[in-house]
């Protein structure tokens, strides 16, 4: 009787919630938090995430090493980030506990498996004393459930083994959150049903772990979360939606790019951590005549794609800091030889190997200067997974029209987050279709467009056309191999002023949000999107004079942005960098521009662009 | 001339020679290379159009300037790799890479054993001078131990390496040997690479006159030549010397090859081994001889054809096309989990 007048209760409506699962790398706490983001987003919320994994594939279980973490922001009202500090903490194990629980909120819900609580458990986790008893988690709602020992229970009927019961724990956790949330089951029993079709007594069991997770917030009276949350959709725009990955996003775009660019995609890359999701969603991309090489170094592959380019493809390559540090010397050829390369640089955490699986945005002195000799290019960068489309699309455009290598900045965090995604109809892109030069007449192979002064593109095979080019300095009017020293100084000109002129062939900086002027821009690229956008959103809400920028086109900047910043009494740089794009603007426009930086692995929090800004509006 | 003559006329090797001056020092084994390749392509009429030199860095990789067909001078060592994706972006392209011993063994060793072991379909030629000449003359890969150069100036220690064992080991598929000057020789070589489908690595011995002259004269030198010089032909038996009298017989107790005399210690032709192309072992074994105990082996080392690594990847696009649906990008974008939300 008590039990339904409970359940009768309405539940607290909250318009947003941040909730982080994690446990052991072993415990598929990466799947439990895809699997809620996917339901999140039928439900009709917006939200963010950041999955948070170890270098270690399987670290020893149980240390805290082997921490494997996975964070959502939903809400009602538009998500921006994945949330300063989370609301919930899900830990499957103690030392999931102990890495995480210092970032969860006052008076936070924390749910632990207590059956992981064990002496040699908490020892591992380098506990002395038990938390759960000890009075250190008191500023916490605490919520101790026996969640192994309940998941044996649900799938006793299913005869697996003990191990193999105990997989499923996971998704009697997420049963549990489902219930918390007021979340629909389905499209997950459908989803371990595909997964696991060809073995349907693994799917039952999941399925029953999954329902009994739910039963179990239904018919007890938890008091620690009341009769469960609610959180109303948002305001979206109206549409067909998918969620989807930077990596994924990514790749499509170049897909795209290539498509509209009317040329076969050449992808060649090496293994390296978090670039690789990008060649595994190409390499299964075959019926879209995407060529994908595995090359056997950093340097075969930028090279590779240096030669399909030179044979007429759109040349592709995609690394991380380490590994663009090792193409350097290619891109300085395809600089020279004037072929259009596409170069994606999955920034994380450095120098060296630094943090593999951490992010950061380190690389933007790499990618606007990082070369031998005057090799300028174009640079872009993607603000958020979904971007990461639009940005290969126009890096494929820029590359082509302009014969140039353009190097296209995401990072750890932007390649592996996902967000819903309004998917845009691929007939609305405007083609830009590459015309190969034919014509013998006359023919050199480094004669320029007057206007882009991108120079012909003729590829081997073309009847007429045999040429010889090389990284040797060429001849400006005839392409033949120069030593002369004022053909040196014209090369170098017309190879700055190229790309310098892609300027007046991109969009004109506009304001993100707030005015044009005013007493404090905020300026950012790549993938402090989020937390600044929110941060801006916040402050003026308050009434606050603030605005924000946010750059895609790093090199050449917007022939604008100049004149833009200086009419801002103050310009803000947050960057998780120790301050490049700052000293590009610094150095572009002689304006004493700040910086916010920091090098922590992880994200800006919203409250840390908030109160760097109100210091200095307090000023 | 009119069009029909035009066309009639065949093409010489000049025409396969671009207008650039060559500036190799004079007498630099590297010209008598360029002649038997346009040579070469001049015999096969290959078209102008459909031929490309790539090349690294070094005395060697300044070769495709003086070629009037495509090229490509990259960066060091690197051509491989840069060949590998032209031939993936093109398959129907006639490539040539052109190396030498620095380049394709030291910097550019590891492009080089992939490209081999891949299969790419393309003719890598090594001009191999067992010196650095670009750079002024100091020790490579292949320089014999205590060679003497403004980087060793005490002689070399390190031990060089076999190209042609390097190609065998790595999985190259044919692998011949030939020496700049032989002009009547080296066109065959070539070729034969060229007909073949896959990796062809073809190591040319090539004089340095400036910092390592006379290298190989031990064998290349015209008096000591018939003698030190085995010269391969399938299917034939590896008989050598001026009198054709020293013939290669297999010691099986060593499995080591040995130079024996026919008609000496009971020694009949039927002892000599027979050259057998198809053979992995042999050609090892083959590789390995070095004067002045046994004879340098030339021509045809090995040819065991297999499919090529661009036919293959081309392959599995036709077949993912063919099975797959059609590859419509918005139907992509579209696949898996997606929603609607209402207006």
């Amino acid at each position: 009787m008590l039990e339904r007048v409970i359940q009768e209760q309405p539940r607290h409506e909250v318009e947003s919630v941040v909730v982080r699962f994690a446990g052991d790398s072993g415990d598929g706490v990466q799947i439990t938090g895809s699997q809620f983001s996917d339901t999140t987003a039928f439900a009709g919320n917006d939200l963010a995430t950041f999955p948070d994994f170890p270098a270690e594939i399987r670290a020893p279980t149980g240390t805290t090493y082997g921490v494997s973490a996975y964070q959502i922001n939903f809400g009602a009202r538009k998500i921006l980030t994945s949330g300063d500090a989370p609301d919930v903490l899900v830990a499957l194990n103690p030392a999931a506990l102990k890495v995480n629980v210092a970032e969860l909120q006052t008076g936070g819900l924390i749910i632990v498996d207590e059956a992981t609580f064990g002496a040699r458990d908490l020892k591992k986790a380098g506990y002395e004393t038990n938390p759960l008893e000890d009075g250190t988690l008191d500023a916490y709602r605490l919520l101790p459930i026996d969640i192994s020992v309940r998941t044996l229970e649900a799938v006793k009927e299913f005869g697996l083994t003990k191990k193999e019961a105990l997989r499923s724990k996971n998704m009697w956790t997420l049963g549990l959150v489902y219930w918390l949330y007021d979340r629909d089951r389905r499209s997950s029993i459908d989803w371990l049903r595909q997964k696991f079709g060809k073995r349907p007594e693994i799917a039952d069991a999941n399925i029953a772990a999954l329902n009994a997770g739910h039963a179990f917030g239904e018919t007890n009276e938890l008091s620690e979360v009341g009769p469960g949350y609610k959180v109303p959709p948002a305001a979206i725009a109206p549409g067909l939606y998918r969620s989807v990955t930077g990596a994924q996003a990514l790749a499509w775009g170049l897909v795209a790019g290539a498509r509209l660019s009317d040329l076969e995609l050449f992808f060649g890359s090496y293994p390296i951590t978090p670039a690789s999701s990008i060649l595994h969603t190409l390499a299964g991309l075959k019926a879209f005549g995407v060529v994908t090489f595995q090359a056997e170094d950093e340097i075969a592959a930028v090279c590779s794609a240096i030669g399909a380019s030179y044979g007429g493809a759109l040349g592709v390559t995609s690394s991380s800091g380490p590994g663009i540090a090792l193409k350097g010397e290619a891109l300085g050829l395809a600089v020279a030889v004037e072929l259009p390369l596409i170069v994606v640089n999955s920034q994380r955490a450095g120098p060296s190997t630094g943090l593999p699986t951490k992010t950061e945005q380190s690389d933007l002195y790499q990618a606007v200067y990082g070369r031998n000799g005057d090799s300028p290019m174009a640079v872009l960068a993607a603000r958020s997974p979904s971007d990461c489309f639009e940005t290969a699309i126009e890096a494929a455009r820029l590359a082509t029209k302009y014969m140039t290598p353009v190097m296209l900045l995401t990072d750890g965090y932007v390649a592996n987050a996902s967000e819903p995604w309004l998917i845009p109809d691929f007939n609305d892109y405007e083609p830009f279709p590459v015309s190969f030069y034919t014509d013998a007449e006359d023919f050199h192979p480094f004669q320029r467009d007057p206007e882009t002064l991108a120079r012909v593109w003729a590829t081997p095979g073309t009847p007429g056309l045999a040429h010889r080019i090389g990284g040797l300095e060429r001849d400006y009017d005839s392409g033949n191999v120069s030593y002369d020293a004022d053909n040196h100084q014209r090369m170098t000109d017309v190879r700055a002023d190229k790309i310098a002129g892609i300027a007046d062939d991109i969009p004109q900086q506009t304001v993100e949000l707030g005015n044009d002027s005013g007493r404090i821009v905020v300026v950012g690229w790549g993938s402090t999107y989020g937390p600044i956008e929110r941060a801006v959103t916040n402050m003026r809400a308050d009434g606050l004079d603030v605005s924000h920028v946010h750059l895609r086109h790093i090199w050449p900047l917007p022939r604008n942005l100049g004149d833009l910043l200086r009419r801002f009494d103050r310009v803000l740089v947050p960057e998780m960098n120790t301050g490049q794009l700052l000293t590009v603007l610094r150095s572009e426009y002689l304006i004493d521009a700040e910086g916010l930086n920091k090098v922590t692995g992880k994200p800006f929090k919203i409250a840390e662009i908030e109160a760097a800004v109100r210091t200095r509006l307090e000023d | 001339m009119n069009e029909a003559a035009l066309l009639a006329k065949k093409v010489t090797a000049k025409d396969y020679a671009s207008d650039q001056e060559v500036r190799w020092c004079p007498g630099c084994g590297d010209y008598a290379i360029v002649r038997a390749v346009q040579r070469t392509l001049a015999e096969l009429d290959a078209p102008m159009d459909e031929t490309v030199f790539v090349s690294g860095i070094g005395c060697a990789s300044r070769f495709p300037y003086y070629m009037a067909t495509y090229g490509f001078h990259t960066i060091h060592g690197r051509a491989p790799a840069i060949a590998s994706g032209l031939k993936l972006a093109k398959p129907d392209l006639d490539v040539w890479v052109i190396s030498g011993d620095g380049d394709a063994l030291s910097i550019g060793g590891n492009h080089l054993m992939h490209l081999l072991r891949r299969n790419v379909d393309l003719q890598f030629l090594l001009f191999n001078n067992e010196i650095y000449g670009l750079t002024k003359g100091q020790a490579s890969p292949t320089s014999r131990v205590g060679t003497r150069s403004p980087s060793t100036p005490l002689g070399s220690v390190d031990r060089p390496i076999s190209a042609t064992q390097f190609a065998l080991g790595a999985g190259a598929r044919f692998v011949a040997r030939g020496v700049d000057t032989d002009q009547k020789r080296l066109p065959d070589i070539l070729k034969r690479a060229h007909a073949h489908k896959g990796t062809s690595f073809v190591e040319i011995y090539q004089n340095c006159i400036v910092y390592n002259d006379g290298v190989f004269g031990t064998f290349t030198d015209k008096p000591v030549a018939d003698d030190s010089q085995l010269r391969l032909a399938h299917g034939e038996p590896m008989i050598f010397g001026k009198e054709r009298d020293k013939g290669i017989r297999l010691d099986t107790d060593t499995l080591s090859l040995e130079v024996v005399t026919i008609g000496e210690n009971g020694v009949t032709e039927d002892d000599i081994l027979v050259h057998d192309e198809t053979n992995r072992t042999v050609a090892t074994l083959l590789a390995a001889m070095e004067p002045p105990t046994l004879p340098v082996a030339l021509g045809v080392l090995y040819c065991d054809p297999a499919l090529s690594y661009e036919a293959a990847v081309r392959d599995q696009m036709t077949a993912a096309r063919q099975s797959g649906k059609a590859a419509d990008l918005n139907a992509l974008l579209r696949s898996g989990h997606t929603w609607t939300v209402e207006g």
